[in-house]
């Protein structure tokens, strides 16, 4: 049932990259049930807005957990308690009267702050970049149904391919490790035979960029998998570390 | 002045291969002399984007989130249409053609939507190419289904994930054109001016959203995938970034708005809850394939669904369209759902909303199947209703979605403005005055795949242009220009904020030129705007400052414009007195309440001039001549 209920903020706040941030406390009060963490955090600007003080900077699109824009750490979970769940989609009714929510930014190396909430995760665009796609140009694909692909391999793919590139696999690592994020695509690449023919060579332009980036590596601590809002799973970091070596081991491609 | 669409000769099935021999090429080696600029990495931005660079243009490509992989394009869930055939049940290009425009109430472009049914057969093939993973049969080939408003099952589909899957892509595409340094990435820029010169549109004006810093960028061609303005309903299933500036400020330098009252309410959107609702959650209509819409057949009937009798049970879209059943196109669709709740019958707490029953499909397929079609869009119903649509049906209600209008432009894709081309949502010219479903993700790599890398080599080979860079003194004066606007917007310091004002713009649009429509409802509107305008630019309260990352003053510059935005559709929707798809006038509806067309005097495309603030924009008009379908009144019974 909807009812309303009053909590405590701890926000962090941090006017930009090369300054220092602090944690302030905020009062958001007779906040709907039915609401989202992030309405909650309107409701709190529009008063900061009307007391003359800074609104909290927070990243944030779409609001049905897709685009993979907003994500906080919150009590020290990232996107919050729910499990397969973005900060968009999380309601406040998973909150009670009179709690206390300490919210956080990602934090990570290769994660610069930009203001408050706002970090800059240009990194994950950056490995994406090194080969994450399929070398094929427009116009030159061949009819759609010309290679037929197994059910169950096009369905890997698509658990693969449903992460929102949001972060929050790189937050929760106690390394920083990008690896959740970057096998997924080496993954979901590997598996369809549009992306076999460069696989090698993906796989090792990938990992290289995101071992340059500033990513920590991967040591089994699963936090990244318990914390994906798309519930990505670990065994592509294993797929991954496979393509990896076999591109070392038996591949012409260096 | 007659707009003139520059639709070319010919019969209509030969018109575009005819066209593109005649378009002159640019020779390879000159590509890399041109720079084109594209804003927006949506589906058509990004498609735009890394097609233009592959042929060896040097692009310039700009977006507003933080990656290019956000863009709301992401969102859409149910499918892409393309005529392939491949379930052997009757569809084919004429066919996708003829069902497009039909559901467009014919208030489309015949030719441009012929050349969309073409190339949506090399869309898919594309697509699988780059790796899109399409649900696939037991055999490995392709899986299909049946959409709102189509009998043929020709839509492709990724899980409830399809919107997301073909913008990755379409950004691994982008991406790769990036790493090969033929496209250079602008993320977290929102461009504010439109800067033409001798009329042709030569570049650009972006604020940098991290550090506020105004930017120039010059160009040979102007490439806008800038999406729809149906947030200026506040509430809309669009994302929070979406608006109508770089649109807006187009048509201002010139470039005409088109059908601007043309907008779509997605039938199947979850109800809304309070006052501090920031967005509607859209819920694929993919669920009306095996979900039965119903309300009570008595108004005021508050027992819960499972406590009412299947004899006591209207399911008014089976018994009013049998043939379509719950498959009406959505304009037809959400029309019924607010009639049914406008007599007392809707459900829920505030009487808002109908019931989308998945009682029978679970007995008929079982839940296994069920969930493998629909998991993710129950659980995200669960997620923010708390309510398990395996065992109750889900309520849904309307919600503002899409736009049909956009800005004008011809068959090249290029406005009146030279130079400047307009894809994807952003204009106006496929979907008529009501768009099918699983038919925008189509029309987006249409235009960005298929179409620009073509029309746009005609107009640069085809013209000629000054040597110019940014430091022409039009960039300094329009970079003045949006400078001075921030620093007033920053300087107002009043008693209401942005959201405030957006709320009561939205209310009164959604009362008055929403769903239903009338004479003085929309006078009513355009009064309550232009006061509301005023007060706006006299008390609004945007904190922070210019040099920052600042998005209360981003936010304030979007509702400044769709404060302007909203009189010149509210002034469309007065001056086109018939209904059509998602136009609906109450003074013009069949005796069964379907909306009535005059092909006589509205047949055309209503293209709006900027003529100044506070002045009627001028009407131009682009007649529709239908020659291979016939105009009938739409019917789906």
């Amino acid at each position: 049932m909807t009812k309303n209920i009053n909590l405590t903020l701890k926000v962090w706040r941090q006017k930009g990259p090369n300054v220092k941030g602090r944690l302030e406390t905020y009062y958001a009060n007779d906040i709907s049930t039915d609401m989202s963490f992030l309405e909650m955090i309107d409701v709190v600007n529009e008063q900061l807005t009307l007391e003359d003080k800074e609104p909290i900077a927070f990243d944030h699109d779409c609001r049905e957990g897709i685009c993979g824009m907003c994500g906080a750490v919150i009590n020290g979970r990232a996107h919050g308690p729910e499990k397969g769940t973005t900060l968009c989609q999380l309601h406040m009714r998973h909150f009670s009267d009179k709690d206390v929510i300490v919210i956080e930014p990602w934090r990570a190396r290769a994660f610069k702050i930009i203001k408050d909430l706002v970090v800059d995760r240009s990194a994950l665009d950056t490995i994406i970049q090194a080969g994450g796609y399929v070398s094929v140009d427009t116009g030159g694909a061949q009819d759609a149904n010309s290679i037929a692909i197994p059910q169950e391999i096009a369905e890997l793919a698509m658990d693969a391919a449903a992460c929102i590139g949001c972060g929050a696999c790189v937050a929760a690592c106690p390394n920083a490790s990008a690896m959740l994020f970057t096998s997924a695509k080496i993954s979901q690449l590997a598996l369809l035979p549009q992306g076999k023919p460069e696989a090698a060579l993906r796989a090792i332009a990938m990992v290289n960029v995101m071992d340059k980036l500033g990513f920590g590596n991967c040591t089994n601590e699963k936090e990244c998998e318990a914390e994906c809002p798309k519930e990505i799973s670990i065994i592509n970091i294993a797929r991954m570390n496979r393509e990896f070596l076999k591109a070392g081991l038996i591949s012409t491609v260096k | 002045m007659q707009l003139d669409g520059k639709v070319p000769g010919g019969h209509i099935s030969e018109k575009w291969d005819k066209y593109r021999f005649d378009l002159k090429l640019v020779n390879p080696s000159n590509k890399r002399k041109f720079n084109i600029i594209v804003v927006g990495t949506g589906l058509a931005g990004g498609s735009a984007s890394a097609s233009l660079a592959e042929l060896g243009y040097n692009v310039k490509t700009f977006c507003i989130q933080d990656s290019p992989r956000r863009a709301h394009s992401i969102a859409a869930q149910g499918g892409i249409n393309a005529a392939k055939n491949y379930p052997n049940d009757g569809d084919s290009t004429w066919r996708l053609f003829y069902d497009t425009v039909k559901g467009g109430d014919f208030r489309s472009r015949e030719a441009n939507v012929y050349r969309l049914a073409q190339v949506s057969s090399n869309i898919i093939d594309q697509c699988v190419a780059q790796g899109v993973p399409f649900a696939r049969d037991y055999g490995g080939l392709l899986a299909n289904r049946s959409f709102g408003g189509a009998q043929v099952s020709r839509t492709f589909y990724a899980r409830g994930q399809t919107g997301q899957q073909l913008l990755l892509g379409a950004y691994s595409a982008l991406s790769r054109q990036i790493n090969a340094g033929k496209v250079t990435m602008f993320p977290r820029r929102e461009m504010l001016d439109l800067v033409v010169i001798n009329n042709q549109a030569r570049g650009i004006i972006v604020r940098n959203l991290i550090t506020g810093e105004l930017e120039s960028h010059d160009a040979d061609a102007v490439v806008l995938c800038t999406g729809g303005y149906v947030n200026v309903f506040f509430l809309s299933t669009n994302a929070m970034a979406c608006n109508v500036t770089a649109a807006f400020r187009a048509c201002k330098k010139g470039a005409f708005f088109a059908n601007p009252c043309f907008t779509q309410i997605h039938p199947t959107c979850i109800p809304m809850h309070g006052t501090f609702q920031s967005k509607l959650t859209l819920m694929s209509e993919s669920l009306r394939n095996d979900g039965r819409v119903w309300v009570p057949k008595n108004p005021g009937d508050k027992r819960p669904a499972n406590q009412i009798p299947e004899s006591e049970r209207d399911y008014y879209l089976e018994n009013k369209y049998p043939s379509f059943g719950n498959l009406v196109p959505r304009d037809v669709a959400s029309r019924n759902a607010k009639e049914q709740c406008d007599v007392g019958k809707g459900v829920g707490e505030t009487g808002l909303a109908v019931y989308l029953d998945f009682e029978e499909a679970i007995k008929r397929d079982g839940k296994n199947v069920i969930e493998k079609k629909y998991g993710n869009l129950f659980q995200m119903y669960e997620k923010i209703t708390a309510a398990n649509p395996y065992e109750t049906p889900m309520m849904i209600y309307p919600a503002m979605h899409y736009a049909m209008g956009g800005l004008w432009v011809d068959y090249n894709l290029m406005s009146n403005l030279e130079g400047l081309f307009v894809l994807g949502e952003a204009n106006f010219s496929d979907h008529g005055a009501n768009r099918l479903g699983a038919s925008a993700l189509m029309q987006g790599l249409a235009d960005g795949y298929f179409v620009i890398p073509y029309t746009i080599g005609g107009y640069l080979a085809g013209t000629s242009r000054k040597d110019i860079t940014s430091d022409h003194p039009a960039f300094k004066d329009a970079t003045q220009a949006v400078n001075t606007r921030i620093n007033k917007l920053l300087s107002i310091n009043g008693k209401r904020t942005v959201d405030d004002f957006h709320r009561e713009l939205g209310q009164t649009l959604w009362n008055h030129c929403g769903m239903a429509r009338n004479e003085a409802g929309l006078k009513k509107a355009k009064e309550h705007i232009k006061g509301l305008r005023e007060e706006f630019w006299q008390n609004v309260k945007v904190p922070g400052d210019e040099k920052d990352f600042n998005q209360s003053l981003e936010r304030a510059g979007r509702v400044a414009d769709f404060l302007e935005f909203s009189e010149i559709m509210v002034d469309d929707a007065l001056e086109r007195k018939e209904s059509c798809g998602g136009h609906f006038n109450e003074a013009y509806q069949t005796d069964e309440n379907e909306a009535l067309r005059d092909d006589e005097n509205f047949c055309h495309v209503a293209a709006w001039e900027f003529k100044g603030e506070n002045n009627k924009p001028e009407f131009h008009k682009e007649p529709l001549v239908f020659e291979n379908v016939k105009l009938t009144q739409r019917s789906y019974k």
